[in-house]
């Protein structure tokens, strides 16, 4: 990358060492990883290109709009509606969580059992990498698992324009009043950071811009039903994962354009791996850049990927908001109905994320169901085995994996997904 | 023909050679600093026509050696049912991962268990504690049989529990006593992975710590039915391999 940019990351209070260090690290794995895939789709080089500009040509772009006058929130969770953020002109980025760094410095502010997706948000504040975090105006913190919620209290410590939003437990009434009166709140707190005001027209485009995008996206996981599969897991999770910094319209045509591509490979019988290849649907936590670890294990032993019930997934992007009221009052109430919907574990009971696994093994053909929890993760690992437990009744073979974001256990999970795999074959 | 298996584990390397699929040949080696010379050292003059690999180093082994891989899940599994037509759940406990494996009457795997990262539960767990005891590991077994009282160790994690062997050596607790609490604690965790999996009988005990007298005792006491135990349980994953590459071709 050019020197236009260190300065930037310098402005920008980066630690240029350590980001270097970080950039190279993250270079090779997708060189590894990504690039020594066989016979992907062109359209990826759209997101090779966002990938190796991450750091770079995204953050100019963002600090372009920020000149201009333009806002930049950051967020680490779903909940957080984008469409009030892109109402205001402002733009929604997805802040980095997805390796280990500076994890001596974490250790001294949160406990050593705590997950890695937590860890990482500080390690990457801690070792001044992460320029999202430091271009935004705004950082949404959610009180979704104990584990975020708690560490916000730290993190407020640590930068200076954190917002903490409640989020409810249950999917009862008084559930849903909380969501609506804590999306009211930051939609005037939005109004109150850029000094626009939200009217119906403004609130409807919003919408409209991340409606497309989630439409893109879910239809690209549509044409994941095909055999042979048209697009690798990997590849289908990078999409996913670019859904949260890139610019929404620009993602919305690239998505659509890489779903063209995919439409004419499956019309010539086209895949990325042979026909009848084993089949895994992955289920469970979230995966950020450039958490890659468990779905290049599958893909490197044997198995493709048809599909993710995660945040960064179906579960973050499966229901569109209606966009056919006319007020703003409507339009929020929308909005919530839309975000109240997401099954995420934090909820009690949650029976709608067992639905939506069994379903989408379904739809996508999948011989088998693994699921990913992150250690010291509760949520996810507690109701993974109510999970497996599920599955297994309907005779979905079902793999639990408790891992983090080091690599020292690549080989015993090579050998459980191997393993995994002779046994659905 | 003459089909080989080769089991390229953390602490041992295995080797069976089937011909009319009866065992013609067994070896054995440690896996030392250099596994994949250690397995070379171990074909030397070994004359096979097709070879599959298994174990810890299964990978690097195919890598340098063009042969085709299978897990020790299944190695296992098939390996167990070639000796015991009947066995329906497979306990191996190995150098540095301990596996429950269950299959079905036609000898499909249904579901495994495998121990996380760490040494808990594994053969490393007894060999660090014989160690700290100052057995070696034939007499580790032998010596918690003749335990008159059982002490409790509650540390699943070897380092904690290296510190409970040490501060209760220094109550003056006797030897043999700590040591069949170690046994019961690596028994307890193999007994929770059996039902997790759910335990049909027969139950084949394979794996280096097989070999030991006291974690077969606990485990049928544990478990209340005879344990099959293979004449030699370190070799059941080599074997499988083996049968493995005879079905291929």
């Amino acid at each position: 990358m050019s020197e236009d940019y260190r300065s930037m990351w310098e402005n920008l209070g980066l630690d240029l060492g350590a980001h270097d260090a970080l950039l190279e690290v993250l270079g090779k794995g997708y060189g590894d990883i990504y690039l020594a895939q066989k016979d992907r789709p062109e359209g990826m080089g759209y997101f090779d290109f966002v990938m190796s500009e991450v750091h770079g040509l995204r953050i100019k772009e963002i600090m372009d709009e920020k000149e201009a006058g333009k806002k930049v929130i950051g967020s680490f969770c779903v909940f957080v509606p984008e469409e009030i953020v892109r109402a205001v002109d402002a733009t929604l980025v997805g802040l980095c969580t997805g390796a280990d760094f500076a994890t001596e410095e974490v250790e001294k502010l949160l406990p050593r059992n705590t997950c890695s997706l937590i860890k990482s948000a500080f390690g990457f504040k801690l070792g001044k990498v992460c320029p999202y975090l430091e271009s935004a105006d705004m950082i949404v913190g959610e009180n979704t698992c104990d584990g975020k919620k708690k560490s916000y209290e730290t993190l407020n410590n640590l930068v200076p324009n954190l917002y903490v939003m409640d989020i409810p437990q249950m999917k009862s009434a008084e559930g849903r009043a909380l969501l609506r009166a804590e999306y009211l709140r930051f939609k005037e707190a939005v109004e109150q950071l850029t000094g626009i005001t939200i009217d119906a027209a403004r609130l409807k485009k919003g919408i409209e811009i991340v409606n497309n995008k989630r439409k893109a996206i879910y239809r690209l996981s549509g044409l994941r039903k095909a055999d042979p599969a048209p697009i690798s897991g990997l590849d289908a999770l990078l999409a996913n994962q670019v859904f949260f910094y890139d610019d929404p319209v620009r993602f919305t045509e690239s998505a659509n354009k890489i779903c063209d591509e995919i439409e004419k490979r499956i019309d010539n019988n086209q895949g990325v791996f042979p026909k009848s290849t084993p089949r895994i649907l992955l289920s469970g936590c979230p995966m950020a850049v450039p958490n890659w670890k468990l779905p290049w294990i599958i893909e490197t032993s044997g198995a493709v990927i048809v599909g993710e019930e995660s945040c960064v997934g179906e579960r973050g992007t499966r229901n569109l908001t209606d966009e056919s009221w006319d007020t703003v009052e409507e339009l929020m109430e929308a909005i919530v109905d839309r975000y109240f919907k997401v099954d995420c574990a934090i909820f009690t009971p949650n029976p709608d994320r067992l639905e939506h696994i069994v379903e989408m093994a379904g739809t996508y053909k999948a011989d088998g169901v693994i699921h990913y929890g992150l250690q010291f993760c509760q949520p996810y690992l507690m109701e993974s085995m109510a999970v497996e437990k599920a599955l297994e009744e309907k005779n979905i073979p079902t793999l639990r994996i408790d891992t983090d974001y080091s690599m020292e256990d690549v080989g015993q999970l090579k050998t459980r997904v191997e393993a995994f795999i002779e046994l659905i074959k | 023909m003459r089909f080989a298996g080769i089991d390229i584990g953390s602490r041992t390397i295995e080797l069976v050679v089937l011909k009319d699929n009866e065992i013609i040949e067994m070896k054995q080696t440690d896996s030392g600093f250099d596994p994949l010379a250690q397995a070379r050292d171990l074909l030397g003059g070994v004359k096979h026509d097709h070879i599959m690999a298994t174990g810890y180093g299964r990978h690097l082994f195919e890598l340098s050696f063009e042969a085709p891989t299978v897990t020790e899940i299944k190695a296992y599994a098939v390996g167990a049912r070639f000796l015991f037509p009947e066995v329906r759940t497979i306990l191996d406990i190995g150098g540095q991962d301990s596996k429950a494996i269950a299959v079905n009457d036609m000898g499909r795997i249904t579901k495994f268990e495998m121990n996380d990262r760490c040494a808990a539960g594994t053969g490393k767990f007894l060999e660090i504690m014989a160690q700290t005891l100052g057995y070696n590991l034939d007499q580790f077994g032998i010596e918690a049989l003749k335990a008159t009282k059982e002490m409790q160790i509650s540390s699943m994690c070897t380092v904690f529990a290296e510190s409970e062997v040490t501060s209760l050596m220094a109550k003056g607790e006797v030897r043999q006593d700590i040591a069949l609490g170690l046994h019961r604690s690596v028994v307890k965790r193999a007994v929770g992975m059996l039902k997790r999996v759910s335990v049909k009988g027969p139950i084949l005990f394979a794996g280096g710590v097989a070999q030991n007298p006291c974690m077969r005792h606990l485990l049928e006491e544990a478990l209340d039915t005879h344990i099959l135990v293979p004449e030699n349980p370190q070799m059941v994953g080599a074997l499988g391999a083996a049968l493995l590459t005879s079905e291929k071709t």
